[in-house]
C-alpha cells in the first residue's frame, strides 16, 4: 500500500494549483468544438429516434384511418414480433449471406488491388466506385431486366437445366445476389484501405522467417487487414439487413419479404399502420445493435480503420 | 356536453418547466433529466381517444400565386398521357404550354392509390406543399380525400370546357356530390390482359388464367377493388351492393391459394407493365388501356385485353388539386384544356381509356375512325351491361381499413 501511496502523495502538490484553470479552459473549448456535432446529433438523431419511439407506442383512432393518439400501446411490439418474425429471420439471414458473399468476392479483389494491380490500381478503384454514379434503385431495376425470364441469363441457365424453378427473379437467390452486388463496394473499400496501408516489409519479413505464402498470409497479412474486414462487414451487414429495395424489386410477394418491406407496406399501404411500422423499425434497430455489439466484442480491435 | 379536457401531462410538464424560475444556466444533467421526465410524462399520458375534430385536418386555403408563378405540377399514373417516343415529350402538354405560357411539370408518381396517398397525406395534413398542383386518384380514394378535406374546391365557372363537355353520367357521382372537388381524367376497366402469341391461345375466363403453362407468369393488380372485384364477379358476388366480410374473404382466399400454388408471380401497382415488357409475366388481371399502350411501346400487336365472361370492374380516375397547392388557377386551366374534345381525343387515341369528354368521339373520327368505335374508349350502355361491368361499392372507412388490412396480409405485406 505504502509503495503505491507514496508517489501519489509526491505528485499531488505539484498538480494542485493547475487543475481548476486548465480544466475550465479545456471544457469551454471542447464544448465549442463539440457543439456542431452535438446539435447535429440532437436534431437528426435524438429527436427522430424519440419521435419514432413515441409513434411506436401510439394507438390508432378507431374509425379514423390515418389518425393516432398518444398511448403506451406495447401491443404494437407484440404484433411486430408475433406476426412478422419470419421477416426478421429473413432480414438477418439474407443480410448475413450477402455479407458473406460480399466478403468472399471483396477480399481477393481488394488484395489484388493493393498488391498486384500495379498501374491498373486506379482503374480498378474507379471500376469499384463508378456504379455509385448511378442511382442504386435504377441499377436494381436494371438487374430485374437482366435477370428476367426472357433475358439471356435466365435463358442460358434454362438451356443448361440449371434453373430448377424456371426463373431467377422472385427468388431468394435474386434478393441475396442483389444485396451482395449493391453493398460490395462497402466491403471492398475498407479492406483495400487497410491492406494498402500494410507495410510490405512486414509481409516480406514473414517470408524471411521461413513462412510459405499461405502461412504468411494467415499469420501476417490477414491479421493486418482485420480492421478493414470488421468495418466492411459492418458497413455491409447493417444496411443489407435493413434494405427493402432488393427484396421488393427482385424478390417475390410473400416468401422473400424482409423487415424493410413490412415497414414500407405498414407505412404506405396499411391504413393506420404507422405505429406497427415504427415498432418494427425500433425492434430491427435493437436486434442489429445487439448483434453488432456482440460481433465487435468478439472480433473487434481498438482500431476501426 | 364536451368539456375542455384536462391538460395532457406532457404539455403540463413543459409549461411548468417554462414557468419555473431559471436558476443559473442549464446543466447537461438537468436538461437530460427534464427530457427524461417529459418523455415519461408523454408515455404516461395515454388520454382516452378523442376523435380528431370530425376526422379532418382543418386547413385554410393557401394564397393562389398562379399569376406570379406560371407553373403547374401534375402527378399521374404510368402510361396515362400521350407520349412521343421520338421527341421524348408529351405532345398535348407541349401544346398546352405553348397556348397558355404555363410551364407544366408532369411526373408518373402514382403506382398505387394507397402508397401515393399515404406518402403525401402526412404532409398535406401538416399544411405542407407536396410539390404537386394536380394529383390523380381513383374514385374511392378521391372520396377519402374529400372526406378528410385535403382537396381544394374547384371553380367550375373557370372551367368552361369541363362544365360543357363532361359526360352527363359523370356529372352526378356518389364519391363527389356536385362535382366540387374532382374532375374525371379517364375511366377504365379491369379484366384479363395477355400476350396472345406467348400464351398461344385465347383467354376468356379467370379459370383460363390458372393453367399449368401459365404458372408463375401471372401478375395481378395491387388495388384490391380491381383484383378481388374481378374475382368476386366470377364467384357471383354483387360487388356494387353491400359486400360482406365472408364474400370478401372468399375472394381473398382464392388469391391466397393462387399465390401459394405459384400461379401468381407478383401483385403489383402500375409497375406490372415492366413485368409484361420483360417477359416475367405474360398474362394477368390488368387495366384496359395499358395493354394498348404496351402494343405501341413493344411494337407487338399480340397484347390483348378482354373482359372475363363473368364480368369486369370499372373505375374512374380523377384530377384533384391538393389542399396545399398554390397554383390552383393554373391547375384549373390545365384541367379545362384537357376537356377540349380535340385534345381529349388525342389523349384517348394514345391511352385507350374511357374518355370523359362529350364530343371527343366525333373528334376521334378524324384521328382514327376505328378507335371512335372502340368499346374501351367510348363504351355504350349496352356494352357495359352485356359484359357485366360493375363499379366496386363504396366502403365505409372502417370496412375499408379492415379489407385493406386483410388484403395486405395476403399479398405478403
Amino acid at each position: 500500500m505504502s509503495v503505491v501511496a507514496e508517489p501519489a502523495e509526491e505528485l499531488t502538490p505539484q498538480r494542485e494549483p493547475d487543475p481548476p484553470r486548465s480544466k475550465r479552459r479545456f471544457n469551454t473549448t471542447a464544448f465549442l468544438l463539440l457543439l456542431p456535432g452535438v446539435l447535429w446529433l440532437i436534431v437528426f438523431f435524438v429527436v427522430p429516434i424519440v419521435q419514432l419511439f413515441t409513434v411506436s407506442l401510439q394507438s390508432k383512432y378507431p374509425g379514423f384511418p390515418g389518425y393516432y393518439y398518444r398511448d403506451v400501446n406495447v401491443g404494437n411490439y407484440v404484433t411486430a414480433l408475433a406476426e412478422f418474425w419470419p421477416h426478421f429471420v429473413r432480414s438477418l439471414l439474407y443480410g448475413g449471406l450477402a455479407t458473406f458473399f460480399a466478403f468472399a468476392l471483396a477480399y481477393p479483389l481488394a488484395y489484388a488491388m493493393a498488391f498486384k494491380a500495379g498501374r491498373w490500381r486506379n482503374v480498378m478503384l474507379i471500376c469499384v466506385i463508378a456504379p455509385f454514379f448511378t442511382s442504386f434503385i435504377l441499377r436494381t431495376i436494371a438487374w430485374r431486366q437482366i435477370l428476367a425470364d426472357d433475358g439471356f441469363v435466365a435463358s442460358a441457365l434454362r438451356t443448361l437445366h440449371l434453373l430448377p424453378g424456371d426463373r431467377i427473379t422472385e427468388t431468394w437467390i435474386a434478393v441475396v445476389a442483389g444485396l451482395t452486388y449493391n453493398f460490395l463496394p462497402f466491403m471492398v473499400l475498407p479492406i483495400y484501405a487497410s491492406l494498402e496501408r500494410a507495410d510490405p516489409k512486414v509481409i516480406e519479413a514473414g517470408g524471411d522467417l521461413y513462412g510459405n505464402g499461405f502461412t504468411t498470409f494467415r499469420t501476417v497479412t490477414l491479421p493486418m487487414s482485420l480492421p478493414g474486414v470488421l468495418a466492411g462487414t459492418l458497413l455491409t451487414f447493417i444496411p443489407a439487413s435493413g434494405d427493402f429495395v432488393n427484396a421488393s424489386l427482385l424478390g417475390s410477394d410473400r416468401s422473400t419479404k424482409m423487415v424493410g418491406n413490412v415497414i414500407e407496406s405498414q407505412f404506405f399501404k396499411v391504413p393506420g399502420g404507422f405505429p406497427v411500422a415504427a415498432s418494427l423499425s425500433f425492434t430491427l434497430m435493437a436486434v442489429i445493435l445487439v448483434l453488432v455489439t456482440l460481433y465487435v466484442r468478439r472480433f473487434g480491435s481498438e482500431e476501426l480503420v | 356536453m364536451r368539456s375542455r379536457p384536462p391538460l395532457d401531462p406532457a404539455t403540463a410538464a413543459l409549461i411548468r418547466a417554462a414557468r419555473a424560475p431559471q436558476r443559473g444556466s442549464f446543466s447537461r444533467r438537468s436538461l437530460l433529466a427534464g427530457g427524461g421526465l417529459g418523455a415519461f410524462a408523454a408515455l404516461a399520458g395515454c388520454a382516452p381517444p378523442e376523435p380528431p375534430a370530425g376526422g379532418v385536418a382543418q386547413l385554410d386555403l393557401p394564397e393562389d400565386v398562379s399569376e406570379q408563378e406560371k407553373i403547374v405540377r401534375w402527378a399521374n399514373w404510368t402510361a396515362y398521357l400521350d407520349y412521343d417516343e421520338d421527341s421524348k415529350s408529351y405532345p398535348t402538354l407541349d401544346a398546352f404550354e405553348e397556348k397558355t405560357g404555363i410551364k407544366a411539370t408532369y411526373s408518373e408518381d402514382v403506382d398505387d392509390n394507397d402508397s401515393y396517398f399515404n406518402k403525401v397525406a402526412p404532409q398535406l395534413r401538416a399544411g405542407q406543399d407536396i410539390g404537386r398542383d394536380i394529383v390523380t386518384f381513383t374514385d374511392w380514394m378521391a372520396n377519402r380525400i374529400i372526406q378528410q378535406q385535403l382537396a381544394q374546391p374547384l371553380d367550375m365557372v373557370q372551367m368552361g370546357n369541363v362544365a360543357q363537355n363532361m359526360l352527363p353520367s359523370l356529372k352526378a357521382v356518389p364519391f363527389d356530390p356536385g362535382r366540387q372537388f374532382s374532375v374525371t381524367w379517364q375511366s377504365g376497366f379491369a379484366g384479363i390482359g395477355y400476350n396472345k402469341k406467348k400464351v398461344g391461345r385465347e383467354l376468356k375466363t379467370l379459370e383460363d388464367l390458372w393453367a399449368e403453362d401459365l404458372r408463375g407468369r401471372i401478375t395481378v393488380l395491387s388495388e384490391f377493388r380491381d383484383t378481388l372485384g374481378v374475382i368476386m364477379l366470377e364467384q357471383g358476388v354483387d360487388i356494387n351492393g353491400d359486400i360482406t366480410t365472408e364474400q370478401f374473404q372468399g375472394a381473398v382466399d382464392e388469391v391466397d391459394r393462387r399465390i401459394s400454388d405459384g400461379y401468381i408471380r407478383r401483385v403489383k401497382g402500375n409497375s406490372y407493365l415492366e413485368d409484361l415488357k420483360s417477359g416475367n409475366a405474360i398474362a394477368g388481371i390488368v387495366w384496359s388501356g395499358d395493354l394498348f399502350v404496351l402494343r405501341a411501346e413493344t411494337e407487338d400487336d399480340s397484347w390483348e385485353f378482354v373482359i372475363p365472361e363473368s364480368g369486369g370492374t370499372m373505375w374512374s380516375d380523377n384530377l384533384m388539386v391538393p389542399m396545399t397547392s398554390t397554383h390552383k388557377d393554373n391547375a384549373e386551366t390545365l384541367i379545362d384544356y384537357y376537356y377540349d374534345p380535340k385534345v381529349a381525343a388525342e389523349v384517348a387515341a394514345w391511352v385507350n381509356y374511357i374518355c370523359p369528354v362529350e364530343g371527343a368521339q366525333k373528334a376521334m373520327e378524324k384521328i382514327d375512325p376505328d378507335l371512335a368505335e372502340s368499346p374501351f374508349i367510348f363504351p355504350t350502355e349496352d356494352y357495359l351491361s352485356d359484359n357485366n361491368i360493375q363499379f366496386f361499392a363504396a366502403l365505409e372507412p372502417e370496412q375499408d381499413a379492415e379489407f385493406s388490412e386483410t388484403w395486405q396480409r395476403v399479398v405478403g405485406n
